[in-house]
């Protein structure tokens, strides 16, 4: 293992956001933005060899390849142009990592609007797929600015839905609902509460529990006895530095 | 060059190597299908819904976007995996309900102009869930009313679309499904990378979109193309699988080189990021907007406006 001084916030990031797949097999990586892309590509590298992983154009590379050289040679392993990905989420044999602009204690996720969606203040990418892949397979969320106006009382729109709202509408439409995990630049958490509330479950090496709560809009559960989250191996360190992301891609997230 | 004018005739191609040296073939007559875009335009009404195909800022048909601009047809509902095509028909004022999943410029992860119309209340607007969209398209393209999908349940996609139904199976499960409406479209624009002059269109690079469904569930569909070919030529460049919109389901084609300039069209030509991140900027400032629009969007036609690219620094 390394020490801490080697490892920085993103390259823990990288490694938690790694560890949403661990035990996924043979299924789509799909996760988006940077650090979520290079932990996938990692986990795939290292611990979960089996999952097949998309170039987010229209191939499965089957080969370690870094973030931001589009003209990185790759190895196809299949084609799977936009309907393919579709028609993936609806077989289920996916597991999306994606951004949330607000996510609340249950799980919902907003990437649509910000305030009234009639006339939004801000309006944002849309639903996207959000809808689709929350009642279809597992997902993941990552946010690199946790702030009380990310992780809030109530998001202003719903794109992903949450634990909440699943259970309103109960079997058999929620039967493929699982939101594992969420991973900030403070920490990770997860919904494994008797009633899938948001938990602690793990803050990062030299975040406190106290930035933690301060920065959360609602009460988070698992505050007490929290463990920190695994520094990256010395072989993680090197495949993110490397081979995934030499140029430093991944640090443009932390603002 | 109207279709009208044309009288087809059989004429004898000699066929790719694949079919056998040398072999001599008689290509069956074809309608000659070839337009302006001036022409296309004028073919569409105000009020009409109008499908887009490409993808965010990929492979969009910008030429017939652009005629459209300079036309004087108002008050359209623009359905679209959206990119600069809705971004500019709204800031034209061209827009008056857009239909999408997201409008994204890919690189620019927020299409500024559409942004505007949205956060100003200029536009009414349908938002789904992506892979909904796709499936609005197909019931359109298979002449069923709707297809059910889980997508949506659970999600504030039924609040904003309070005209989604739901519905449920007729067998045991008794599952509640969201019955999501054909997308009927008066009208479709895309862009192939090759096309015949009959309407055969041919996409080169790694994704299709959705362009084949665009044209299927549009009662006219006009084909924009990097590059008219002889149909014996349809194979020079790619596989039999890329030959994906067939002329039954087009009723134009313009050839148009460059026509999906500033998106990308591989592998012809990427994104022109420069020139897309000066468009973006333009909505952040009204100078720059007049300015762009009568250099680029006035352009008289589309000659006219590879004339004002080359002229461009």
């Amino acid at each position: 293992m390394s020490s801490i001084a080697e490892a920085t916030i993103d390259e823990i990031c990288v490694v938690a956001c790694a560890e949403a797949f661990r035990g996924d097999g043979e299924i789509l990586c799909n996760p988006i933005g940077t650090v979520p892309i290079v932990g996938g590509r990692l986990a795939r590298a290292t611990f979960e060899s089996d999952l097949v992983y998309t170039d987010t154009v229209a191939v499965l590379p089957a080969n370690n390849f870094p973030v931001g050289n589009p003209d990185a040679p790759k190895v196809v392993e299949s084609w799977v142009p936009y309907r393919t990905v579709f028609d993936i989420v609806w077989s289920g044999k996916r597991h999306v990592l994606m951004g949330a602009s607000q996510i609340d204690q249950w799980g919902n996720q907003n990437i649509a609007a910000i305030g009234d969606f009639r006339q939004p203040k801000a309006q944002l990418l849309g639903l996207r797929g959000a809808p689709g892949n929350l009642v279809n397979h597992t997902t993941s969320y990552w946010v690199p600015n946790h702030s009380t106006r990310s992780f809030v009382a109530s998001v202003d729109v719903v794109s992903g839905p949450g634990y909440d709202r699943m259970r309103e509408l109960g079997s058999p439409s929620n039967r493929f609902h699982e939101v594992r995990r969420v991973v900030s630049n403070l920490g990770v958490f997860d919904f494994q509460t008797d009633d899938n509330r948001m938990r602690v479950a793990s803050v990062h090496p030299g975040v406190t529990v106290e930035q933690v709560i301060e920065a959360t809009a609602f009460e988070l559960f698992g505050t007490d006895d929290v463990v920190e989250t695994r520094l990256p191996s010395d072989e993680e360190l090197h495949l993110i530095r490397e081979v995934l992301d030499p140029g430093g891609a991944r640090k443009a997230e932390f603002r | 060059m109207g279709a009208a004018a044309n009288i087809p005739t059989p004429k004898e191609a000699v066929l790719p190597v694949w079919a056998g040296s040398q072999a001599r073939a008689i290509v069956a007559a074809m309608v000659d299908k070839r337009m302006t875009e001036d022409e296309v335009v004028s073919e569409l009404k105000d009020g009409m819904t109008i499908g887009i195909g490409g993808w965010g800022s990929r492979r969009k048909p910008m030429s017939l976007v652009r005629a459209i601009l300079r036309s004087d047809l108002k008050d359209l509902t623009v359905v679209a995996y959206g990119g600069p095509d809705i971004g500019l028909l709204c800031a034209a004022g061209k827009v008056r309900r857009a239909v999408y999943g997201f409008v994204s410029l890919d690189s620019i992860p927020l299409e500024p102009h559409f942004r505007q119309a949205r956060q100003s209340g200029a536009i009414e607007f349908t938002e789904l869930d992506e892979g909904a969209f796709y499936l609005g398209l197909l019931a359109a393209s298979h002449r069923v009313p709707f297809y059910p999908t889980r997508a949506g349940l659970g999600s504030d996609m039924l609040k904003m679309n309070p005209e989604l139904r739901t519905v449920t199976s007729p067998y045991e499960d008794g599952e509640e499904l969201v019955a999501i409406p054909a997308f009927k479209l008066d009208a479709a624009l895309i862009h192939m990378n090759r096309a015949d002059a009959a309407g055969n269109g041919q996409f080169l690079g790694p994704d299709l979109y959705f362009d084949d469904l665009f044209a299927m569930a549009a009662d006219k569909t006009y084909l924009s193309t990097e590059k008219i070919v002889p149909t014996e030529s349809l194979l020079d460049e790619g596989s039999v699988h890329t030959l994906r919109i067939q002329r039954i389901f087009t009723d134009g084609v313009v050839e148009a080189p460059q026509g999906a300039h500033f998106t990308e069209c591989p592998p012809d030509y990427g994104r022109d990021e420069a020139f897309q991140r000066e468009y973006a900027a333009t909505a952040r400032d009204p100078e720059a907007w007049e300015a762009f629009r009568s250099t680029y969007l006035e352009a008289p036609s589309h000659a006219e406006y590879l004339k004002a690219l080359e002229a461009r620094a």
